[in-house]
């Protein structure tokens, strides 16, 4: 399947957690936030949040800013 | 009197410092710590934004510890509510905390704030539980709008953003302090001690800052500077100044002067 990660398109296997995602990006879980088709994914269902053929993800954390 | 009685209070939570520092534009991530260091910072503000799937770079909070400080999420580069309230809603799940530095911008020349929008973010996201500290015109109607709507503070523009213009309209800032309860917190403008000196002495809760620091030569002193001219302003509004008056006045006694 085909997903839109942080603007960029990108090949997954069927049957991705959000978890499973992160884990393969080597990207701690306590500093992101994860938006499912913009809407949030609750840290608490990262686990079990399934992806699916064009879902849009986008992964953020916090950088420099005033 | 002594710093410890004068503690700033925003959304039920106690701040001995009234600076607050901005962590971008800096050198490097070394830079930045120290400079917050040297501030004596306790609320900083951070930005929201997609993290590199390359992971070659490290993050600013390897760096900065979120339990020293009070991490203020901006909607920075949000130009419309919509993307504004999305972005407070990220950060909140980031961060695990409810305060936002909301700012929706209306021109990327001038880095005004859209009032328009800003009222309607603001609005949303008081309903949706969060802490909204808005960045806004320096406008007493605008900032009683907001007050209404329940943000915990006002947070007018001194100048345009990284503009160094210092405090342009002292008398807007006056006004607003006169006609709202929240803290009046000056945002943006800032490009010396003096500056934030001024901003503290019109009887303002706290100045936030981050190009006067990170752009000046000597990011560290100036941080040094920026949080000694805040606690000196402070001081120096609570103390009372003398009024001002045209013609001089003795400090020495005429009394038992030689004949």
């Amino acid at each position: 399947m085909q997903i839109m990660l942080n603007g960029e398109t990108v090949e997954k296997p069927e049957g991705l957690t959000v978890e499973t995602l992160l884990m393969q990006l080597g990207i701690s879980r306590e500093r992101v936030a994860v938006e499912l088709n913009a809407g949030i994914v609750p840290k608490a269902g990262y686990e079990k949040q399934l992806l699916s053929d064009g879902d849009k993800i986008e992964i953020v954390h916090f950088v420099g800013g005033g | 009197m002594t710093q410890t009685a004068d503690k700033l209070i925003i959304g039920g939570r106690e701040f001995t410092s009234r600076l607050m520092v901005g962590t971008g534009k800096y050198a490097s991530f070394e830079q930045t710590a120290r400079a917050l260091e040297m501030s004596g910072a306790e609320i900083i503000t951070v930005a929201v934004r997609r993290v590199n799937l390359d992971r070659s770079k490290e993050s600013l909070l390897d760096y900065i510890d979120p339990k020293k400080y009070t991490l203020l999420p901006n909607t920075a580069g949000c130009y419309t509510a919509d993307d504004a309230v999305r972005t407070c809603r990220l950060a909140r799940e980031a961060g695990m905390s409810d305060f936002v530095k909301l700012e929706v911008l209306g021109d990327e020349k001038t880095l005004f704030p859209d009032n328009e929008e800003l009222l309607k973010a603001a609005k949303i996201l008081v309903a949706e539980g969060f802490t909204v500290l808005p960045y806004c015109s320096d406008d007493v109607i605008v900032c009683k709008k907001l007050e209404d709507l329940g943000c915990v503070a006002v947070m007018p523009l001194g100048a345009p953003i990284g503009s160094g213009l210092g405090i342009r309209n002292p008398y807007n800032i006056r006004i607003i302090l006169e006609n709202v309860s929240v803290p009046v917190i000056v945002d943006a403008g800032v490009g010396s001690a003096s500056d934030a000196a001024i901003a503290m002495e019109l009887g303002c809760a706290g100045v936030l800052m981050n190009t006067a620091i990170a752009g000046a030569q000597d990011p560290i002193a100036m941080a040094e500077a920026m949080k000694l001219a805040v606690i000196a302003g402070r001081l120096s509004f609570k103390a009372g100044r003398i009024p001002r008056k045209l013609y001089a006045n003795a400090s020495s006694p005429l009394d038992g002067m030689i004949g």
